[in-house]
């Protein structure tokens, strides 16, 4: 029956001037996600509008789920485009339609009209009460209620004559695209793509760093953060994955500095790589899936440790998030089937029985002391050989 | 240079059975329940490759059926013995140490009315005689025990166990899952004693997905699929003729000069194993001499973690399997090594190396000294 969308904006429309710059990003979106559905779309902006509209056989279910996923969506409307052949040829539409979108008439209604092409010869109330009889007189079983109606039926009179009523709700947030690109520092677990995913709602592209130590962990455990990068980007378009053997630093610095030290100094290198990578690659800001408390190194004496050794600004979406709704945002994006597998990542292959989790910055700074030249070495030939996947 | 000891997991399809499985495919794809031509020739193919199977065996044609291997035949022996024999009693005897398609099919009977014995194995993963004797009780239906261990390759004393529960009760069944026997030693089901035994093709470089399943004459299974009465009804579904084929084929080959082959496979055993011995802090599960397989070492490496060795090995070209899949997140330790009551520091550091006719002795040297240069290294980091 819907050949076409009518996509509502969410914050969008707030943007004064540069409107057009947020509307022609969300367009691009639209278009990404609609292109693995089955069928030919056209996305365009109409009179202040986005429409998406499908050009034959389509299907239906699938685009409304790739839209869900675009962000800067409100709301996705499901809509028939009349073509204005007298307002009798419009209220027998308009019941056919109602006739199909609810089988069950046992609902209440209100008309909208709203009439943006002013030589139409009935304005907006006349319109409503017409509309509204004519459905009335079609259907006994349905209702008229002013103040709170099962269903709107929308009727836009434009150049052609819109009709909708159903809303479906969208993903919210800001077209992607529209706020640079931040660093995600993506591990196996739970927390980080829900991080790169709240990132991206808010408009960032993403880029992504995984920290891998072969033979410690595994091929698996790589192609398992590949999926979760691919699984983020189904809603923030696709993802460069910047993937750095960890192995060579990991060991020295376990053979050079206290046991209990060792996941802090490593988070402290991995912040730093990820610093370097994310300017070379023209990164606003790194993000981290890190929330007070949830381990050791998420102390906030260890945040403050970890913070420490970059200038770039640290996102951290869920640095007040409990498990549960981190777990809830997972599961919802779909990445939570993966990030339980069990692979070793490179944070757990040698953490100490009882990690230090309050870090003084002074001891901190005697063990990196002693790591000396070498580590800058060890540092720089992860960053040149670093391997480059793109997910998308 | 790549060095493949995975063979006890699956092995390389021979180009001899691929040669064949193509012919399958491509010139005898009809299906051998239609009456034209087409058909006959799929079904004389499928023909010869029971008889071939049967004379390896030394059975008669008829006690032959054909699965999708290992884990179908396990489930139909067991679930379908159990059901056909429900009214003369409702105990099963089984091991510790079987492969999971049969200690979780005997559990999924456990949840359906039947009682499971599960018996203990020496140090080197032995059923005791002694032990079955005294687990029969006038309700055993079934004894369930593997022929050759997949972990630690023992090799377990079917006959033996046959005679015992067969004098204690002759209509008790035996079933053995000879997946990692069949086409390393010349089983004779009928004179071992033997009711029921599971085949798998892909052990010998044949095709996944094919098997058989031995069936003595006389013994009746309830069925577990219900179709258009292919293979007497018992097992319904258009044959897969290519894998059935590929089966025969690498039966065929693997028999030729078995004695040979053996013998250098346990050339290579002994080589690997004593190299291993040579090196600091490690352990051979299982028995070296005739009572285990010969194509199958279990080691241990103290203070390393199997999973980490495995990657190490693989980054220099060599596959191997780790003894018990296990991770920090699920620790899934071995029920094997655990039932030979090894020492918890081998539980999660063994390693499993299994061989086939083409691996060689230059190929053991290598992974040797990849062995003596990884071990310290690996050794020196740790959990703390």
């Amino acid at each position: 029956m819907y050949q076409s969308f009518l996509i509502k904006y969410a914050e969008i429309a707030t943007k004064g001037k540069n409107r057009y710059l947020f509307e022609d990003a969300l367009v691009r979106q639209i278009r990404r996600a609609l292109k693995p559905v089955e069928g030919n779309f056209k996305v365009c902006k109409e009179q202040g509008r986005i429409y998406a509209h499908a050009e034959g056989a389509y299907d239906y279910d699938e685009a409304v789920e790739a839209l869900r996923r675009v962000f800067g969506i409100a709301a996705i409307c499901p809509v028939v485009i009349l073509k204005d052949e007298g307002f009798e040829k419009l209220a027998q539409d308009s019941i056919a339609y109602l006739d199909a979108a609810y089988p069950d008439k046992h609902i209440t209604f209100k008309v909208m009209a709203r009439r943006a092409r002013k030589n139409y010869p009935k304005d907006s109330c006349t319109i409503n009460a017409d509309l509204g009889e004519a459905i009335l007189n079609a259907f006994p079983e349905i209702r008229v209620d002013v103040h709170k109606p099962d269903i709107y039926l929308n009727v836009e009179i434009r150049e052609n004559i819109y009709v909708y009523s159903q809303s479906i709700p969208g993903a919210g947030g800001m077209p992607v695209g529209t706020a640079g690109k931040a660093m995600l520092l993506l591990s196996g677990g739970i927390d980080s793509p829900v991080a790169g995913y709240m990132i991206a709602k808010r408009g960032a592209k993403i880029d992504a760093v995984y920290f891998h130590a072969p033979p410690y962990t595994s091929e698996r455990a790589k192609q398992k953060v590949v999926d979760l990068a691919k699984q983020v980007a189904r809603y923030s378009g696709p993802i460069e994955l910047h993937v750095v053997n960890f192995t060579d630093i990991q060991m020295y610095i376990y053979d050079t500095c206290p046991h209990d030290q060792l996941t802090i100094l490593m988070r402290r290198y991995m912040m730093r790589i990820a610093e370097q990578i994310a300017l070379e690659n023209d990164c606003l800001g790194l993000v981290t899936g890190e929330s007070i408390g949830q381990v050791a190194s998420q102390t906030m004496q260890s945040l403050m440790a970890t913070n420490e050794v970059c200038t770039l600004p640290v996102y951290r979406p869920l640095i007040a998030f409990d498990k549960q709704d981190i777990v809830e945002i997972s599961e919802k994006i779909g990445a939570y089937e993966t990030s339980i597998l069990p692979y070793e990542d490179c944070c757990t292959i040698f953490v100490a029985k009882h990690p230090v989790t309050k870090p003084s910055l002074k001891v901190i700074a005697r063990s990196e002391e002693k790591l000396g030249g070498r580590i800058d070495e060890l540092v720089k030939t992860a960053l040149e050989t670093h391997e480059t996947i793109w997910a998308d | 240079m790549e060095i493949y000891f995975d063979n006890a997991a699956t092995t390389q399809v021979s180009p001899r059975v691929s040669a064949a499985i193509v012919q399958a495919m491509t010139q005898f794809y009809g299906n051998p329940s239609s009456l034209h031509h087409k058909g006959y020739e799929a079904e004389q193919a499928l023909k010869k490759a029971r008889t071939d199977l049967a004379s390896l065996l030394k059975v008669q044609e008829k006690e032959i059926l054909f699965t999708s291997g290992g884990t179908e035949s396990d489930n139909l022996a067991l679930i379908g013995a159990a059901y056909s024999r429900r009214r003369a009693g409702r105990h099963l005897i089984t091991t510790r140490v079987e492969h999971s398609a049969v200690l979780r099919t005997v559990a999924w009977l456990e949840n359906n009315g039947y009682q499971v014995t599960y018996l203990p194995v020496d140090a080197n993963g032995r059923v005791r005689p002694k032990d079955l004797q005294d687990a029969l009780t006038p309700e055993t239906i079934l004894v369930s025990v593997m022929y050759v261990n997949n972990e630690i390759g023992a090799r377990e004393p079917i006959e033996e166990l046959s005679r015992i529960a067969k004098a204690y009760n002759p209509s008790i069944l035996i079933h053995s899952d000879a997946v990692q026997a069949f086409g390393k030693y010349r089983i004779r089901p009928a004179q071992e004693g033997i009711d029921l035994m599971s085949v798998s093709a892909h052990k010998l470089h044949g095709p996944k997905g094919a098997g058989l399943l031995y069936i003595r004459d006389k013994v009746r299974l309830e069925p577990q699929l219900h179709g258009g009465g292919q293979q007497k009804d018992l097992r319904p579904g258009t044959e897969n003729v290519p894998g059935i084929i590929g089966l025969a084929e690498a039966a065929l080959e693997s028999y030729e000069e078995r004695e040979t082959k053996n013998e250098r496979l346990r050339a290579l055993k002994e080589r690997l194993l004593q190299g291993i011995l040579a090196l600091e802090d490690t352990h051979i599960h299982g028995l070296a001499d005739e009572g285990g397989a010969p194509h199958i070492v279990s080691a241990g490496f103290a203070g390393i973690r199997s999973e980490t060795l495995l990657h190490a090995l693989e980054e220099r070209g060599i596959y191997v399997s780790s003894g018990s899949a296990c991770s920090s997140n699920h620790p899934a330790v071995s029920g094997v090594l655990r039932a030979i009551a090894s020492e918890p520091q081998w539980l999660d550091s063994t390693l499993r190396f299994s061989f086939s006719d083409q691996n060689t002795e230059e190929e053991v040297d290598v992974c040797l000294a990849a062995l003596r240069k990884l071990l310290p290294m690996l050794r020196r980091y740790r959990r703390a």
